[in-house]
């Protein structure tokens, strides 16, 4: 075990799939010898060679449309988009060529070897565009997986397992907590399943969901309802995309009551799909309405951040509403 | 003249200006359109059995795509897209690579495809989404793929798989395959933003890559010059990108044969990636839901169809007296009733299995795939009717 941020942890896992395969590539812009403008991909070009961990040109269609081919000879590969606020420009690739070659192919092509890693979220004060949470846009395509960790032990163990899977990954980086948040991490390489959420602490009260850097907010708030005599269940989705619906039912099942939190705005959420199923799997279990705690319908603010985020207190505020519903 | 050593350039000190006239890019021409050769041309390298598959191929890609026309009008399969006046660009560029090299198409490169080896079967399975297309049964017709022969499965979006071709191209440098990947696409398609990452990329990383320009005067209904593009087609964009850039004849089997082979050897031994485009016109209108009376006239037809590339090989080859009427009308013969007899075949071949709908979303179905797909088959069991190609076997 070592100490390690969740860039650290990042880090560790690209290094460790580089080893483990030739034919690992990683890429995007300023990642070549630099290492990236977050240092994720720091010192991977000394190690194994400026054909294998690269610098593209300013071009994140061209990144993606590199990758999809290179994915599709058989190559393991890693894109890193900076901000996932400038993944856009890549979303025909993502979502026309990524999220369909393997079914347009009828299984004669694919590109499973394909990675995108992309930090998201606000709390920065990055304003529109290094704020953005869009896994809602991804989460809306079949054929593609969304993996959000949760600080860096999950963010390793989760990458590994994004890397080698026979499919192609969306890898969300929580970019708040890439020095923020410190952990205990292996050194040697371990995988997390995807699709299976974590029940992090058990409860009977109420569910608490959340992904990625909203865990955080998440146990900040049951903390304080705990305080206040509320036994809460909390729960880190992990993979958007296939998401863990067994796990989350069951928990609701048990507790009657569900509060969702997401960074990106309501509308159109990802959260609003959770929710849709669990009533329909949970119906008559239900003790309150689901709850969704998230960033209300305009663009991610920068004098108003603060004002704007799913936060413990609005989250705490949720679960009492629920309780006392 | 003074020098600025560090961006290694010539100083000037009164403004000089460069436009699109400072570029002037010839077209390669071997084959005249009367079927002559152009004295002390540079021949590609060929022998009769290769000319001989080159005119075969073009010829049974022309009966196809007639063929598959009218069976489209007759309402037998819903969609058609002709190469008809673009055979020798498909097809010679295909004669000019290894097997072994990747092929990543547009929608016009049947040629391509044919020359590898894809059977009539093949061909009409995928036209009538059939069980035995390799695509099962789920891309439109023309969407054809295949791994055995190399053939990257066609998408409709266009311009996504040329910086594609430059990631495959890497790839394949970086295993030491001795391999290289051609990229066809349109003049239009090269006007998306994917062409110019591509191109700079390929120019960057240096790797094995043809990109493989079929200039046939339209998209759709948009014509090139002066509509899809101001200067001086696509060639010159290469030569901004620091690559080998040729242009040629399209309809002139000699200059593509030569060009590509020569555009191969460049990619493969020195890893340069080259651009060719080619001149050329699409006889055909579109697609079967295009109708070119509404943009072109018929004389302009006409004047092209003098510089029809299948006639003009066929010229070349009597006179050599490597081809025979007979042969062409025995050859006619042959792929009509190939054609005739496996579109009737194909024709019965019943659509995919049901389950056939979850499968290759992911490389296993995900637990709410099935949860739908047991749904959707509940469904279907109630309304059988409603569903003919399907219900008859859910199990």
């Amino acid at each position: 075990m070592a100490k390690m941020n969740l860039l650290q942890a990042i880090n560790s896992a690209l290094d460790l799939a580089m080893a483990k395969h030739d034919n690992v590539y990683s890429f995007g812009e300023d990642t070549g010898g630099f290492g990236g403008v977050f240092r994720a991909t720091s010192g991977l070009t000394e190690k194994y060679g400026k054909h294998r961990n690269f610098n593209t040109p300013l071009v994140e269609q061209g990144i993606i449309g590199f990758a999809n081919g290179l994915a599709s000879q058989g190559s393991y590969a890693v894109a890193e988009i900076q901000f996932g606020d400038y993944i856009f420009p890549a979303f025909d690739q993502i979502v026309n060529e990524s999220a369909k070659f393997r079914y347009r192919s009828g299984n004669e092509f694919n590109v499973g070897g394909l990675t995108i890693r992309t930090p998201y979220g606000g709390g920065i004060a990055g304003g529109h565009y290094h704020s953005q949470s869009p896994e809602a846009y991804f989460a809306h395509t079949p054929g593609l997986k969304i993996v959000v960790p949760r600080n860096p032990y999950e963010a390793k163990g989760l990458l590994l397992s994004a890397i080698f899977d026979k499919n192609p990954v969306l890898f969300m980086e929580p970019k708040r907590l890439y020095r923020a948040a410190v952990g205990e991490v292996p050194e040697e390489e371990y995988t997390i399943p995807l699709g299976q959420a974590e029940v992090v602490k058990e409860g009977k009260d109420i569910t608490v969901l959340g992904w990625g850097a909203q865990m955080e907010m998440t146990e900040k708030a049951v903390e304080k309802a705990e305080q206040d005599g509320v036994s809460c269940e909390v729960i880190d989705l992990r993979t958007i995309v296939p998401w863990d619906v067994e796990t989350v039912a069951q928990s609701v099942l048990k507790t009657g009551r569900l509060v969702i939190s997401q960074e990106a705005p309501i509308t159109g959420g990802f959260a609003s799909e959770i929710a849709a199923t669990i009533q329909d799997r949970c119906f008559l279990y239900l003790e309150s309405p689901i709850a969704r705690v998230s960033g209300i319908d305009v663009p991610y603010p920068l004098c108003h951040e603060k004002e704007y985020m799913a936060d413990h207190l609005k989250i705490y505020e949720a679960i009492k509403r629920s309780m006392n519903y | 003249m003074a020098k600025d050593k560090k961006h290694n350039m010539e100083i000037v000190t009164k403004p000089k200006w460069f436009g699109a006239e400072s570029v002037s890019i010839p077209m390669l021409q071997i084959l005249k359109e009367d079927g002559s050769l152009h004295k002390g041309a540079d021949l590609p390298e060929f022998d009769k059995a290769l000319i001989m598959k080159i005119y075969d191929t073009m010829h049974f890609i022309r009966i196809l795509d007639e063929r598959m026309i009218a069976a489209q009008r007759q309402g037998r399969i819903s969609f058609y897209l002709a190469s008809r006046g673009e055979e020798a660009e498909s097809v010679a560029s295909a004669a000019g690579l290894d097997d072994g090299d990747m092929i990543m198409g547009q929608y016009r490169e049947q040629g391509a495809l044919a020359y590898r080896g894809f059977t009539v079967e093949q061909f009409m399975n995928q036209l009538f989404s059939n069980e035995k297309d390799l695509g099962k049964g789920r891309q439109m017709p023309v969407h054809y793929g295949c791994a055995d022969l190399n053939f990257m499965t066609i998408s409709s979006p266009l311009g996504t798989q040329i910086p594609q071709a430059t990631g495959y191209a890497y790839g394949q440098k970086m295993d030491k395959t001795g391999k290289c990947t051609i990229c066809y696409f349109g003049e239009g398609a090269a006007s998306e933003g994917d062409f110019h990452a591509a191109l700079n990329m390929a120019s960057v990383y240096k790797v094995p890559v043809i990109f493989f320009c079929r200039n046939n005067g339209y998209a759709i209904s948009t014509p090139s010059q002066g509509e899809q593009y101001g200067g001086d087609g696509i060639a010159p964009r290469g030569i901004g990108y620091g690559m080998k850039t040729i242009r040629i004849d399209g309809n002139d089997v000699f200059a593509v044969l030569k060009a590509t082979q020569l555009a191969r050897k460049l990619a493969v031994e020195e890893n340069e990636p080259v651009l060719i485009e080619a001149m050329s016109y699409r006889m055909s209108a579109h697609s079967t839901s295009d109708d070119p009376t509404g943009y072109r006239t018929r004389d302009e037809e006409e004047g092209w169809r003098a510089k029809d590339p299948l006639e003009r090989l066929q010229k070349w080859m009597m006179n050599e007296g490597w081809l025979t009427e007979e042969h062409i009308e025995q050859h006619l013969e042959e792929v009509k009733a190939a054609v005739l007899a496996s579109l009737k075949e194909a024709e019965k071949v019943p659509a995919p299995h049901i389950d056939e709908l979850v499968n290759d979303v992911y490389d296993q179905p995900t637990t709410l795939l099935k949860e739908q797909l047991a749904e959707l088959k509940e469904h279907i069991a109630k309304y059988p009717d409603a569903y003919p190609k399907t219900s008859g076997r859910l199990d």
